[in-house]
Protein backbone atom coordinates (compact mmCIF):
# COMPACT_ATOMS: atom_id res chain seq x y z
CA UNK A 1 0.00 0.00 0.00
CA UNK A 2 1.00 3.20 -0.97
CA UNK A 3 2.09 5.84 0.69
CA UNK A 4 -0.94 8.37 0.16
CA UNK A 5 -1.53 10.60 3.42
CA UNK A 6 -0.94 14.03 1.28
CA UNK A 7 -3.48 13.18 -1.21
CA UNK A 8 -6.01 12.47 1.75
CA UNK A 9 -5.55 15.71 3.32
CA UNK A 10 -5.40 17.30 1.01
CA UNK A 11 -9.10 16.18 -0.20
CA UNK A 12 -10.29 17.29 3.19
CA UNK A 13 -9.16 20.77 2.60
CA UNK A 14 -10.43 21.11 -0.09
CA UNK A 15 -14.12 20.04 1.23
CA UNK A 16 -13.40 22.09 4.07
CA UNK A 17 -12.68 25.24 1.79
CA UNK A 18 -16.00 24.65 -0.48
CA UNK A 19 -18.03 23.95 2.65
CA UNK A 20 -16.91 27.50 3.81
CA UNK A 21 -17.26 28.98 0.24
CA UNK A 22 -21.28 29.41 0.46
CA UNK A 23 -23.65 27.41 -2.08
CA UNK A 24 -24.12 28.74 -5.96
CA UNK A 25 -28.03 27.18 -5.28
CA UNK A 26 -30.50 29.86 -6.70
CA UNK A 27 -33.40 29.03 -4.21
CA UNK A 28 -35.86 29.23 -7.61
CA UNK A 29 -38.90 30.25 -5.62
CA UNK A 30 -38.06 32.62 -3.40
CA UNK A 31 -35.07 34.23 -5.57
CA UNK A 32 -34.98 34.14 -9.79
CA UNK A 33 -32.19 34.11 -12.13
CA UNK A 34 -31.85 36.42 -14.52
CA UNK A 35 -31.56 33.92 -17.52
CA UNK A 36 -28.56 35.67 -20.15
CA UNK A 37 -30.31 37.22 -23.07
CA UNK A 38 -29.81 34.82 -25.67
CA UNK A 39 -31.15 31.53 -23.67
CA UNK A 40 -34.16 30.33 -25.06
CA UNK A 41 -37.04 30.68 -22.87
CA UNK A 42 -39.89 30.67 -25.50
CA UNK A 43 -40.70 31.01 -28.96
CA UNK A 44 -42.55 34.30 -29.61
CA UNK A 45 -44.44 36.08 -32.14
CA UNK A 46 -44.48 38.92 -33.91
CA UNK A 47 -47.66 38.88 -35.56
CA UNK A 48 -47.65 41.37 -38.25
CA UNK A 49 -44.19 40.35 -39.49
CA UNK A 50 -45.38 36.79 -40.68
CA UNK A 51 -46.71 35.84 -44.05
CA UNK A 52 -47.77 32.47 -43.57
CA UNK A 53 -45.30 30.95 -45.46
CA UNK A 54 -45.11 27.73 -43.24
CA UNK A 55 -41.37 27.54 -43.84
CA UNK A 56 -41.11 27.47 -39.97
CA UNK A 57 -43.45 24.83 -39.64
CA UNK A 58 -42.02 22.35 -42.37
CA UNK A 59 -38.24 23.63 -40.83
CA UNK A 60 -39.59 21.84 -37.39
CA UNK A 61 -38.32 18.57 -36.49
CA UNK A 62 -40.98 17.54 -34.22
CA UNK A 63 -44.09 18.99 -35.88
CA UNK A 64 -44.92 21.30 -33.05
CA UNK A 65 -45.97 24.52 -34.83
CA UNK A 66 -49.69 24.71 -36.46
CA UNK A 67 -50.18 27.19 -38.78
CA UNK A 68 -53.46 28.12 -40.98
CA UNK A 69 -54.07 30.79 -43.03
CA UNK A 70 -56.40 32.38 -46.11
CA UNK A 71 -55.50 34.93 -49.03
CA UNK A 72 -57.63 37.74 -49.64
CA UNK A 73 -57.34 40.43 -51.94
CA UNK A 74 -56.97 43.76 -51.43
CA UNK A 75 -57.09 47.16 -53.76
CA UNK A 76 -53.99 47.87 -56.15
CA UNK A 77 -51.22 49.73 -54.82
CA UNK A 78 -51.27 51.74 -57.63
CA UNK A 79 -53.89 53.40 -59.86
CA UNK A 80 -54.66 50.72 -63.14
CA UNK A 81 -52.54 47.34 -60.79
CA UNK A 82 -54.28 44.28 -60.06
CA UNK A 83 -55.72 43.70 -56.98
CA UNK A 84 -53.36 42.28 -54.69
CA UNK A 85 -53.96 38.96 -52.82
CA UNK A 86 -52.37 38.80 -49.30
CA UNK A 87 -52.12 36.11 -47.16
CA UNK A 88 -54.06 36.39 -43.64
CA UNK A 89 -52.62 34.43 -40.46
CA UNK A 90 -55.70 32.23 -38.88
CA UNK A 91 -53.68 30.53 -36.63
CA UNK A 92 -50.07 30.03 -35.22
CA UNK A 93 -49.77 27.55 -32.63
CA UNK A 94 -46.44 26.27 -31.45
CA UNK A 95 -47.16 23.19 -29.07
CA UNK A 96 -44.45 23.06 -26.11
CA UNK A 97 -45.64 19.74 -25.06
CA UNK A 98 -43.54 18.83 -28.30
CA UNK A 99 -40.94 21.59 -28.55
CA UNK A 100 -37.43 20.78 -28.01
CA UNK A 101 -36.47 24.16 -28.18
CA UNK A 102 -33.83 24.12 -31.26
CA UNK A 103 -34.39 26.78 -33.06
CA UNK A 104 -34.77 25.93 -36.16
CA UNK A 105 -38.49 28.14 -36.82
CA UNK A 106 -36.77 31.57 -35.72
CA UNK A 107 -33.57 30.65 -37.60
CA UNK A 108 -35.08 29.88 -40.77
CA UNK A 109 -37.89 32.79 -40.46
CA UNK A 110 -36.84 35.34 -43.30
CA UNK A 111 -39.41 37.91 -42.25
CA UNK A 112 -38.41 38.31 -38.51
CA UNK A 113 -41.37 37.19 -36.88
CA UNK A 114 -40.09 34.76 -34.61
CA UNK A 115 -37.89 35.74 -31.93
CA UNK A 116 -36.35 33.81 -29.08
CA UNK A 117 -37.12 35.16 -25.67
CA UNK A 118 -36.03 34.34 -22.01
CA UNK A 119 -39.05 33.78 -20.30
CA UNK A 120 -39.69 30.55 -19.05
CA UNK A 121 -42.21 30.56 -16.47
CA UNK A 122 -45.32 28.94 -18.09
CA UNK A 123 -45.26 25.20 -16.92
CA UNK A 124 -48.59 24.21 -16.87
CA UNK A 125 -50.28 21.71 -14.41
CA UNK A 126 -52.61 20.75 -18.12
CA UNK A 127 -50.41 19.25 -20.64
CA UNK A 128 -52.94 20.67 -23.38
CA UNK A 129 -52.40 24.14 -22.50
CA UNK A 130 -48.94 24.07 -22.82
CA UNK A 131 -50.42 24.28 -26.92
CA UNK A 132 -50.04 28.32 -27.23
CA UNK A 133 -51.77 30.00 -29.63
CA UNK A 134 -50.87 33.51 -31.49
CA UNK A 135 -51.96 35.88 -28.74
CA UNK A 136 -50.13 33.90 -26.05
CA UNK A 137 -47.01 33.92 -28.21
CA UNK A 138 -47.62 37.29 -29.28
CA UNK A 139 -47.83 38.20 -25.59
CA UNK A 140 -44.21 36.99 -25.59
CA UNK A 141 -42.84 39.62 -27.92
CA UNK A 142 -43.26 42.14 -25.44
CA UNK A 143 -40.51 39.89 -23.31
CA UNK A 144 -38.01 39.70 -26.33
CA UNK A 145 -34.70 41.63 -25.26
CA UNK A 146 -33.31 44.40 -27.31
CA UNK A 147 -30.15 43.00 -29.65
CA UNK A 148 -27.40 43.44 -27.80
CA UNK A 149 -25.07 46.37 -29.10
CA UNK A 150 -21.62 44.34 -30.69
CA UNK A 151 -18.63 44.26 -29.00
CA UNK A 152 -15.87 46.58 -29.59
CA UNK A 153 -14.03 45.97 -32.47
CA UNK A 154 -16.82 43.40 -33.88
CA UNK A 155 -17.31 42.58 -37.78
CA UNK A 156 -20.19 45.10 -38.98
CA UNK A 157 -23.26 43.40 -39.54
CA UNK A 158 -23.30 42.05 -42.66
CA UNK A 159 -25.80 43.86 -44.77
CA UNK A 160 -29.00 41.88 -46.37
CA UNK A 161 -28.93 42.11 -50.12
CA UNK A 162 -31.05 43.81 -52.38
CA UNK B 1 -29.68 11.19 41.72
CA UNK B 2 -29.30 12.65 44.91
CA UNK B 3 -27.48 15.71 43.90
CA UNK B 4 -30.53 17.07 42.44
CA UNK B 5 -31.94 16.18 46.01
CA UNK B 6 -34.85 14.53 44.66
CA UNK B 7 -35.35 11.10 45.78
CA UNK B 8 -37.62 8.85 44.00
CA UNK B 9 -37.73 5.13 43.87
CA UNK B 10 -36.09 3.12 41.39
CA UNK B 11 -39.16 1.63 39.25
CA UNK B 12 -39.33 5.44 38.50
CA UNK B 13 -35.83 6.00 38.06
CA UNK B 14 -35.93 2.90 35.58
CA UNK B 15 -38.77 4.12 33.62
CA UNK B 16 -37.19 7.69 33.15
CA UNK B 17 -33.79 6.19 32.00
CA UNK B 18 -35.85 3.58 29.57
CA UNK B 19 -37.27 7.09 28.43
CA UNK B 20 -34.21 8.95 28.17
CA UNK B 21 -32.34 6.49 26.24
CA UNK B 22 -34.99 5.70 24.17
CA UNK B 23 -35.22 9.60 23.06
CA UNK B 24 -31.65 9.78 22.83
CA UNK B 25 -30.95 7.51 19.77
CA UNK B 26 -34.08 8.85 17.56
CA UNK B 27 -32.88 12.62 18.44
CA UNK B 28 -29.51 11.76 18.09
CA UNK B 29 -30.17 9.90 14.92
CA UNK B 30 -32.39 13.06 13.88
CA UNK B 31 -29.35 16.07 14.78
CA UNK B 32 -26.83 14.38 13.47
CA UNK B 33 -28.82 13.50 10.13
CA UNK B 34 -29.62 16.89 9.80
CA UNK B 35 -26.57 18.71 10.58
CA UNK B 36 -24.07 16.30 8.73
CA UNK B 37 -26.15 14.47 6.24
CA UNK B 38 -28.25 17.15 5.13
CA UNK B 39 -26.79 20.28 5.64
CA UNK B 40 -22.61 19.58 5.97
CA UNK B 41 -22.86 17.64 2.90
CA UNK B 42 -24.75 20.20 1.08
CA UNK B 43 -22.64 22.51 1.65
CA UNK B 44 -19.15 20.51 0.94
CA UNK B 45 -20.80 19.96 -2.68
CA UNK B 46 -21.69 23.87 -3.37
CA UNK B 47 -25.58 22.97 -2.36
CA UNK B 48 -27.68 24.13 0.33
CA UNK B 49 -29.80 21.30 0.84
CA UNK B 50 -33.36 21.40 2.29
CA UNK B 51 -34.52 24.96 2.71
CA UNK B 52 -38.05 24.89 2.84
CA UNK B 53 -39.71 22.16 5.54
CA UNK B 54 -40.46 23.50 8.63
CA UNK B 55 -39.56 27.39 7.26
CA UNK B 56 -35.78 27.02 8.91
CA UNK B 57 -33.35 25.99 7.07
CA UNK B 58 -35.32 23.03 6.23
CA UNK B 59 -35.17 21.67 10.09
CA UNK B 60 -38.11 19.37 9.53
CA UNK B 61 -37.24 17.56 6.50
CA UNK B 62 -35.87 14.25 8.11
CA UNK B 63 -38.97 14.56 11.23
CA UNK B 64 -40.99 14.50 7.70
CA UNK B 65 -39.11 11.90 5.93
CA UNK B 66 -39.50 9.67 9.10
CA UNK B 67 -43.49 10.56 9.35
CA UNK B 68 -43.63 9.48 5.89
CA UNK B 69 -41.55 6.04 6.54
CA UNK B 70 -44.40 5.31 9.15
CA UNK B 71 -47.42 5.44 6.63
CA UNK B 72 -45.82 3.41 4.25
CA UNK B 73 -46.33 -0.44 3.33
CA UNK B 74 -44.70 -2.85 5.04
CA UNK B 75 -43.42 -5.15 2.14
CA UNK B 76 -42.16 -8.19 2.95
CA UNK B 77 -41.28 -10.23 -0.17
CA UNK B 78 -42.29 -13.71 -0.75
CA UNK B 79 -39.66 -15.95 -0.32
CA UNK B 80 -38.11 -14.14 2.50
CA UNK B 81 -38.02 -15.79 6.11
CA UNK B 82 -40.56 -13.67 7.57
CA UNK B 83 -40.02 -13.63 10.91
CA UNK B 84 -36.23 -12.82 10.64
CA UNK B 85 -36.27 -10.36 7.99
CA UNK B 86 -39.05 -8.91 10.73
CA UNK B 87 -37.01 -8.66 13.43
CA UNK B 88 -33.39 -7.85 11.94
CA UNK B 89 -34.02 -4.38 11.88
CA UNK B 90 -34.75 -4.38 15.48
CA UNK B 91 -32.07 -6.17 16.45
CA UNK B 92 -29.91 -3.75 14.61
CA UNK B 93 -31.43 -0.79 16.60
CA UNK B 94 -31.27 -2.54 19.78
CA UNK B 95 -27.75 -2.84 19.71
CA UNK B 96 -27.57 1.21 19.49
CA UNK B 97 -29.66 1.60 22.36
CA UNK B 98 -28.14 -0.85 24.65
CA UNK B 99 -24.48 1.34 23.26
CA UNK B 100 -26.24 4.25 25.52
CA UNK B 101 -26.45 2.31 28.52
CA UNK B 102 -22.82 2.67 29.63
CA UNK B 103 -22.12 6.54 28.60
CA UNK B 104 -21.97 8.84 31.09
CA UNK B 105 -23.43 12.56 30.48
CA UNK B 106 -22.64 13.68 34.10
CA UNK B 107 -21.40 12.80 37.67
CA UNK B 108 -24.18 10.51 38.28
CA UNK B 109 -26.22 10.49 35.13
CA UNK B 110 -25.59 7.54 33.46
CA UNK B 111 -28.31 4.62 32.84
CA UNK B 112 -25.34 1.72 34.28
CA UNK B 113 -21.77 2.60 35.77
CA UNK B 114 -20.23 -1.15 34.83
CA UNK B 115 -16.94 -2.08 35.52
CA UNK B 116 -16.20 -2.98 32.31
CA UNK B 117 -18.05 -0.49 30.24
CA UNK B 118 -15.76 0.16 27.35
CA UNK B 119 -15.98 -3.57 27.16
CA UNK B 120 -19.50 -3.44 27.16
CA UNK B 121 -19.86 -0.94 25.01
CA UNK B 122 -17.88 -2.40 22.55
CA UNK B 123 -19.60 -5.79 22.39
CA UNK B 124 -22.95 -4.62 21.89
CA UNK B 125 -21.80 -2.49 19.05
CA UNK B 126 -20.93 -5.43 17.34
CA UNK B 127 -24.24 -6.99 18.33
CA UNK B 128 -25.72 -5.21 15.11
CA UNK B 129 -23.53 -7.56 12.98
CA UNK B 130 -26.14 -10.46 13.52
CA UNK B 131 -29.23 -8.11 12.49
CA UNK B 132 -27.33 -7.14 9.53
CA UNK B 133 -26.30 -10.90 8.39
CA UNK B 134 -30.14 -11.65 9.20
CA UNK B 135 -31.48 -9.21 7.20
CA UNK B 136 -29.20 -10.30 4.13
CA UNK B 137 -30.05 -14.09 4.77
CA UNK B 138 -33.57 -13.80 5.01
CA UNK B 139 -34.20 -11.41 2.19
CA UNK B 140 -33.83 -14.16 -0.42
CA UNK B 141 -32.14 -11.80 -2.77
CA UNK B 142 -28.15 -11.64 -3.96
CA UNK B 143 -27.77 -8.07 -3.21
CA UNK B 144 -29.15 -8.27 0.55
CA UNK B 145 -26.70 -11.46 1.12
CA UNK B 146 -23.59 -10.15 -1.17
CA UNK B 147 -24.24 -7.11 1.44
CA UNK B 148 -24.41 -8.75 4.74
CA UNK B 149 -21.68 -11.04 4.00
CA UNK B 150 -19.70 -7.82 3.11
CA UNK B 151 -20.55 -6.18 6.13
CA UNK B 152 -19.92 -9.65 8.36
CA UNK B 153 -16.11 -9.81 7.18
CA UNK B 154 -15.71 -5.92 7.74
CA UNK B 155 -17.19 -5.30 11.28
CA UNK B 156 -15.36 -8.70 12.28
CA UNK B 157 -12.29 -7.34 10.82
CA UNK B 158 -12.41 -3.92 11.96
CA UNK B 159 -13.65 -5.07 15.44
CA UNK B 160 -10.35 -6.13 16.79
CA UNK B 161 -8.16 -2.71 15.36
CA UNK B 162 -11.01 -0.78 17.55
CA UNK B 163 -10.79 -2.52 20.98
CA UNK B 164 -7.12 -2.54 20.79
CA UNK B 165 -7.32 1.23 20.05
CA UNK B 166 -9.08 1.47 23.47
CA UNK B 167 -6.69 -0.73 25.00
CA UNK B 168 -4.14 2.23 25.68
CA UNK B 169 -7.08 4.28 26.87
CA UNK B 170 -7.58 1.44 29.51
CA UNK B 171 -4.25 1.22 30.04
CA UNK B 172 -3.95 4.79 30.96
CA UNK B 173 -6.78 5.20 32.69
CA UNK B 174 -6.49 2.28 34.85
CA UNK B 175 -9.96 1.49 34.83
CA UNK B 176 -12.86 0.51 31.73
CA UNK B 177 -15.61 1.83 33.41
CA UNK B 178 -16.46 4.73 31.21
CA UNK B 179 -16.98 7.00 34.65
CA UNK B 180 -13.19 6.16 35.49
CA UNK B 181 -12.13 7.13 32.45
CA UNK B 182 -13.06 10.66 32.45
CA UNK B 183 -12.54 11.32 35.81
CA UNK B 184 -8.71 10.32 34.94
CA UNK B 185 -9.01 12.73 32.01
CA UNK B 186 -10.34 15.81 34.05
CA UNK B 187 -8.36 15.00 37.01
CA UNK B 188 -5.25 14.12 35.09
CA UNK B 189 -2.15 16.52 34.61
CA UNK B 190 0.15 17.11 31.67
CA UNK B 191 3.89 16.88 32.95
CA UNK B 192 2.36 18.01 35.97
CA UNK B 193 -0.03 21.04 34.79
CA UNK B 194 -3.26 20.05 35.29
CA UNK B 195 -4.95 23.24 33.51
CA UNK B 196 -7.38 21.08 31.20
CA UNK B 197 -6.59 17.83 32.67
CA UNK B 198 -5.29 15.64 30.64
CA UNK B 199 -7.18 14.39 27.22
CA UNK B 200 -6.08 11.00 26.16
CA UNK B 201 -6.58 12.57 22.83
CA UNK B 202 -2.74 14.17 23.80
CA UNK B 203 -1.46 10.96 24.65
CA UNK B 204 -3.28 8.39 22.67
CA UNK B 205 -3.65 10.41 19.01
CA UNK B 206 -2.49 7.13 17.61
CA UNK B 207 -5.22 5.21 19.64
CA UNK B 208 -7.55 7.97 18.53
CA UNK B 209 -7.20 8.22 15.14
CA UNK B 210 -7.02 4.26 14.74
CA UNK B 211 -10.49 4.31 17.12
CA UNK B 212 -11.70 7.14 14.28
CA UNK B 213 -10.71 4.80 11.28
CA UNK B 214 -12.52 1.78 12.98
CA UNK B 215 -15.66 3.31 14.31
CA UNK B 216 -16.13 4.62 10.22
CA UNK B 217 -15.78 0.84 9.37
CA UNK B 218 -17.87 -0.08 12.05
CA UNK B 219 -20.63 2.38 11.36
CA UNK B 220 -20.13 1.31 7.18
CA UNK B 221 -19.63 4.63 5.83
CA UNK B 222 -17.85 5.71 3.47
CA UNK B 223 -14.72 5.00 2.32
CA UNK B 224 -15.83 1.75 4.11
CA UNK B 225 -19.29 1.24 2.72
CA UNK B 226 -19.08 -1.55 0.30
CA UNK B 227 -21.91 -3.47 2.89
CA UNK B 228 -24.74 -0.86 1.28
CA UNK B 229 -22.81 0.26 -2.06
CA UNK B 230 -25.23 1.72 -4.12
CA UNK B 231 -23.05 1.38 -7.58
CA UNK B 232 -22.76 -1.94 -6.64
CA UNK B 233 -25.13 -3.90 -4.24
CA UNK B 234 -28.24 -0.77 -4.71
CA UNK B 235 -28.27 -0.71 -0.94
CA UNK B 236 -27.17 -4.08 0.32
CA UNK B 237 -28.80 -5.94 2.66
CA UNK B 238 -31.03 -2.90 3.23
CA UNK B 239 -32.09 -3.92 -0.29
CA UNK B 240 -35.72 -5.33 0.43
CA UNK B 241 -36.81 -3.18 3.37
CA UNK B 242 -39.27 -0.24 3.11
CA UNK B 243 -41.65 1.63 5.59
CA UNK B 244 -40.81 1.71 9.25
CA UNK B 245 -38.49 -0.91 9.43
CA UNK B 246 -36.31 0.85 6.69
CA UNK B 247 -36.45 3.67 9.34
CA UNK B 248 -35.39 1.40 11.66
CA UNK B 249 -32.21 0.64 9.63
CA UNK B 250 -31.70 4.75 9.24
CA UNK B 251 -32.18 5.41 12.93
CA UNK B 252 -29.90 2.44 13.94
CA UNK B 253 -26.93 4.11 11.44
CA UNK B 254 -27.14 7.32 12.62
CA UNK B 255 -27.71 6.80 16.27
CA UNK B 256 -24.84 4.32 16.27
CA UNK B 257 -23.28 6.96 15.06
CA UNK B 258 -24.53 8.92 17.95
CA UNK B 259 -22.97 6.54 19.90
CA UNK B 260 -19.39 6.01 18.16
CA UNK B 261 -19.06 9.63 19.33
CA UNK B 262 -20.02 9.55 22.49
CA UNK B 263 -17.90 7.20 23.07
CA UNK B 264 -14.98 8.59 20.90
CA UNK B 265 -15.56 12.10 22.79
CA UNK B 266 -15.74 10.04 26.23
CA UNK B 267 -12.80 7.53 26.09
CA UNK B 268 -10.63 10.62 24.43
CA UNK B 269 -11.93 14.14 25.10
CA UNK B 270 -13.11 14.23 28.54
CA UNK B 271 -16.37 13.35 27.77
CA UNK B 272 -18.69 15.27 29.84
CA UNK B 273 -16.35 17.24 32.17
CA UNK B 274 -14.91 20.17 32.03
CA UNK B 275 -11.43 21.40 34.14
CA UNK B 276 -12.02 22.05 37.22
CA UNK B 277 -16.08 21.95 36.96
CA UNK B 278 -17.34 19.13 39.98
CA UNK B 279 -20.66 18.48 41.65
CA UNK B 280 -23.70 20.25 40.51
CA UNK B 281 -22.85 22.79 37.74
CA UNK B 282 -20.92 19.90 36.47
CA UNK B 283 -24.05 17.65 36.53
CA UNK B 284 -26.03 20.59 34.69
CA UNK B 285 -23.17 21.24 32.11
CA UNK B 286 -22.77 17.61 31.26
CA UNK B 287 -24.66 17.17 29.31
CA UNK B 288 -23.84 20.41 26.96
CA UNK B 289 -20.15 19.56 26.89
CA UNK B 290 -20.80 16.27 26.00
CA UNK B 291 -22.82 16.81 23.22
CA UNK B 292 -20.51 19.99 22.15
CA UNK B 293 -17.59 17.66 22.09
CA UNK B 294 -20.06 14.52 19.74
CA UNK B 295 -20.74 16.97 17.80
CA UNK B 296 -16.96 17.65 17.01
CA UNK B 297 -16.32 13.85 17.11
CA UNK B 298 -19.01 13.52 14.52
CA UNK B 299 -17.99 16.40 12.36
CA UNK B 300 -14.55 14.36 11.67
CA UNK B 301 -17.02 11.28 10.89
CA UNK B 302 -19.10 12.95 8.38
CA UNK B 303 -15.94 15.04 6.91
CA UNK B 304 -14.43 12.04 5.75
CA UNK B 305 -17.81 10.29 4.39
CA UNK B 306 -18.29 13.12 2.49
CA UNK B 307 -14.55 13.54 1.33
CA UNK B 308 -13.16 9.96 0.34
CA UNK B 309 -14.21 7.71 -2.40
CA UNK B 310 -15.04 4.08 -1.70
CA UNK B 311 -12.41 1.52 -1.15
CA UNK B 312 -12.22 -1.97 -2.63
CA UNK B 313 -13.10 -5.07 -0.95
CA UNK B 314 -9.18 -6.70 -0.89
CA UNK B 315 -8.31 -2.88 0.07
CA UNK B 316 -10.44 -2.69 2.98
CA UNK B 317 -9.32 -6.16 4.37
CA UNK B 318 -5.70 -5.06 3.57
CA UNK B 319 -6.15 -1.66 5.88
CA UNK B 320 -7.65 -3.31 8.51
CA UNK B 321 -4.91 -6.41 9.10
CA UNK B 322 -1.51 -5.11 7.59
CA UNK B 323 -2.22 -1.87 9.11
CA UNK B 324 -4.39 -1.11 11.74
CA UNK B 325 -3.76 -3.76 14.06
CA UNK B 326 -0.19 -3.71 13.86
CA UNK B 327 -0.21 -0.12 14.70
CA UNK B 328 -2.28 -0.89 17.53
CA UNK B 329 -0.74 -3.21 18.76
CA UNK B 330 2.69 -1.34 18.85
CA UNK B 331 0.64 1.41 20.32
CA UNK B 332 -0.39 -0.75 23.08
CA UNK B 333 3.24 -1.60 23.43
CA UNK B 334 4.29 1.73 23.72
CA UNK B 335 1.70 2.51 26.08
CA UNK B 336 2.32 -0.04 28.38
CA UNK B 337 6.16 0.35 28.36
CA UNK B 338 5.63 4.04 29.07
CA UNK B 339 3.12 3.42 31.90
CA UNK B 340 5.62 1.34 33.96
CA UNK B 341 8.86 3.68 33.39
CA UNK B 342 6.70 6.67 34.43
Amino acid sequence: MAFKLPGLIGGLGITFKTMLQGAVTVQYPHEKEQPPARSRGVIALHEDNCTSCMLCSRACPDWCIYIEGHKEERPARREGGRPRAVNLLDRFDIDYALCMYCGICVEVCPFDALFWSPEYEYSEPNIASLLHNKDRLGEWFHTVPEVEPLEVGAAPVAKAKK
Amino acid sequence: MSVLALEIGWGWMLAFKALVILLIVPLGALVLGYTFLLKMMSHMQSRLGPMDPGGFHGWFQLVGDGLKFLQKEDIIPEDADRRVFAFAPVIVVISTFLMFVVIPIGPVAIVANLDVGVFYALAVSSLSVIGVLMAGWSSANKFALMGALRAAGQLIAYELPLLLAVVGVVMQAGTMSLQGIVSAQQNGSIFGWSGIGNPFIFTQIIGFLLFMIAAQAELSQTPFDMPVAESELVAGYMVEYSGFRFLFFFIGEFGTATAFAALAATLFLGGWSLPGVHGLPAELLGPLVLFVKLMGVAFLMFWVRFTYPRLREDQLQAIAWKFLIPIALANIIVTAIIKVAF
